[in-house]
């Protein structure tokens, strides 16, 4: 599939129906998704506020998931010099950073009232910031280099860097600080979580998924356009 | 299933505003892809009219 | 190996002579210390408490200064491109100017950061640890901090830049050095602490040439 993918008209052909569907898909997900953690018992410690958990934690989730696409994009672009790999890593980083701010934001109206400040500086949230400003940095450097060519390539090694550090950061930031309490979905010995609560957690993630599917494969369309405008108007030029 | 209850008492302002940083940030999400991908498809389009037409200057 | 000691002798020349060498990013670090009291109170239980901290960050910011010329100069006058195509790969090139970096810049602040912690009111049975750990820190920082000076080669706005992308990436040695001081001060293990900062600076050591030599490869092509 991939190799199929590689070629751009190839990519612009699938694209062109799978972005739709994915959407279709993403918006289905979100209403039943929406639909579960209305209808979702109140949670006996959290009371109401544990609506905010189908929102939340799936941005956190996708904030990572997103990072795990820009480094793949990236890896294949600097390997292969794909230019099709380099317009994915580029498209992507938005929305990841879009994610992350979604997961900084709930979290500061989830913290509120659980833990009764806007902001700890506790190893998730400090993961999830370095996170953003990673994120934020990697935008900077590839606005900041002329050379599509060359930004391209300096952000993938940017991102590659990150790959290798961000687990790094994750580790020295829990060693740091374990206070929080331990992550609670993915536990040993199967989910913690009341299947009343699992659903909508897992149906919300899947939303945002296609979501991010759908949007992802939009960008890179616009990303192979813009290649293709720029050509063109050298052409013309010239 | 139990009944579907919009009214989250003390939390309500904690609650509704999350969703709607949610949507708004969403919505953010999905208009910038789409209208960043619509500009640059009209831009091709416009660029190869004017390529297939070469008496005519494209348009800037 | 001769080759790469006639490098590292140029890099440590060029990084030691040039502008002042370490003087500016050590002036630099004094400053930043003299700020923390007006900022915070001059209260001395208060500064005590955050003197090993903030001696950390400041060596984090004062390790920044002097990284935007570390590939810039010779990429702007062209000894980078002679050194790309002479007979030692990239990689070396990047590894000798990393290691002056630590030398010229980074042991002189590691002297200065003991000095400045205990003017801030840290105790004196501090001063080793911090010493130790400013200088095995201070090898991640400069390795770390290459890469982003590698990668911002032939952008506008570079030190900006460089301190966006290299801020972040020096949490974990800021974490364990500083942690390595508190762990000693409060009479705990300090050693995990320092074995963590060291397997940092020794992998960015080992992994940030790679990275610091594809950055110029690119910059060049």
């Amino acid at each position: 599939m991939f190799q199929a993918l590689a070629n751009p008209q190839r990519f612009m052909a699938f694209s062109r129906w799978a972005a739709p569907v994915l959407a279709v898909i993403a918006a289905g997900l979100l209403g039943w998704g929406l639909w579960l953690s209305f209808s979702a018992p109140e949670d006996y410690q959290q009371g109401a506020t544990v609506r905010l958990m189908f929102i939340h934690v799936p941005a956190a989730y996708m904030a990572m998931f997103c990072y795990a696409c820009l480094g793949a994009a990236s890896l294949v672009g600097l390997v292969f010099r794909h230019v099709l790999a380099d317009a994915a890593a580029r498209a992507c980083a938005p929305l990841g950073a879009g994610f992350t701010a979604l997961a900084l934001i709930t979290g500061m109206l989830w913290g509120r009232p659980m833990w009764g400040t806007w902001w700890v500086w506790d190893a998730r949230v400090t993961s999830v910031l370095v996170l953003f400003l990673f994120y934020i940095g990697y935008m900077a450097l590839q606005a900041a280099i002329d050379d599509e060519t060359r930004a391209a390539r300096a952000s993938g090694i940017l991102a590659l860097v990150g790959l290798i550090n961000l687990p790094i950061i994750k580790f020295s930031v829990d060693w740091w600080n374990t206070l929080h309490q331990p992550a609670s979905v993915f536990r040993k010995g199967g989910p913690s979580l009341p299947p009343e609560f699992l659903w909508p957690l897992g149906v919300m993630a899947l939303a945002y998924m296609a979501l991010f599917g759908a949007l992802w494969l939009v960008r890179i369309r616009a990303e192979v356009w813009r290649k293709r405008a720029q050509s063109l108007a050298l052409q013309a030029a010239g | 299933m139990s009944m579907t209850s919009l009214d989250y008492g003390k939390y309500a302002i904690f609650i509704w505003p999350a969703l709607a940083v949610t949507a708004a940030v969403l919505a953010w999400m999905v208009a910038d892809s789409l209208l960043r991908a619509r500009y640059w498809q009209k831009k091709v389009q416009v660029l190869e009219a004017a390529r297939a037409q070469p008496g005519e200057k494209p348009a800037p | 190996m001769s080759g790469l000691w006639i490098l590292f002798r140029r890099e440590l020349g060029q990084t030691w002579g040039r502008g002042g060498g370490p003087v500016l990013a050590l002036t630099f670090f004094a400053c930043v210390a003299t700020l923390l009291p007006l900022a915070v109170g001059a209260s001395p239980a208060r500064l005590a408490s955050v003197a090993p901290g903030a001696a950390w960050l400041a060596l984090a910011l004062a390790s920044l200064l002097s990284l935007e010329r570390l590939f810039e100069r010779d990429f702007e006058d062209g000894t980078l491109d002679l050194l790309a195509l002479g007979p030692a790969p990239l990689e070396a090139v990047a590894l000798a100017k990393g290691l002056a970096q630590w030398l010229a810049n980074g042991a002189p602040l590691a002297l200065l950061a003991p000095v400045v912690a205990v003017a801030l009111g840290a105790g004196l049975s501090l001063v080793p640890m911090i010493f130790t750990s400013a200088l095995i820190g201070g090898l991640g920082l400069s390795f770390t901090g290459g890469i982003g000076a590698a990668l911002s080669l032939g952008s506008r706005r570079g030190g900006v830049l460089i301190a966006v992308i290299v801020l972040p990436l020096f949490a974990p040695p800021v974490i364990f050095g500083a942690g390595v001081i508190d762990a000693y001060a409060s009479g705990l293990d300090w050693r995990p602490a320092l074995s963590f900062l060291s397997a940092y600076s020794l992998a960015a050591l080992a992994l940030g040439p790679l990275a610091m030599a594809a950055a110029c490869r690119n910059a060049l092509s």
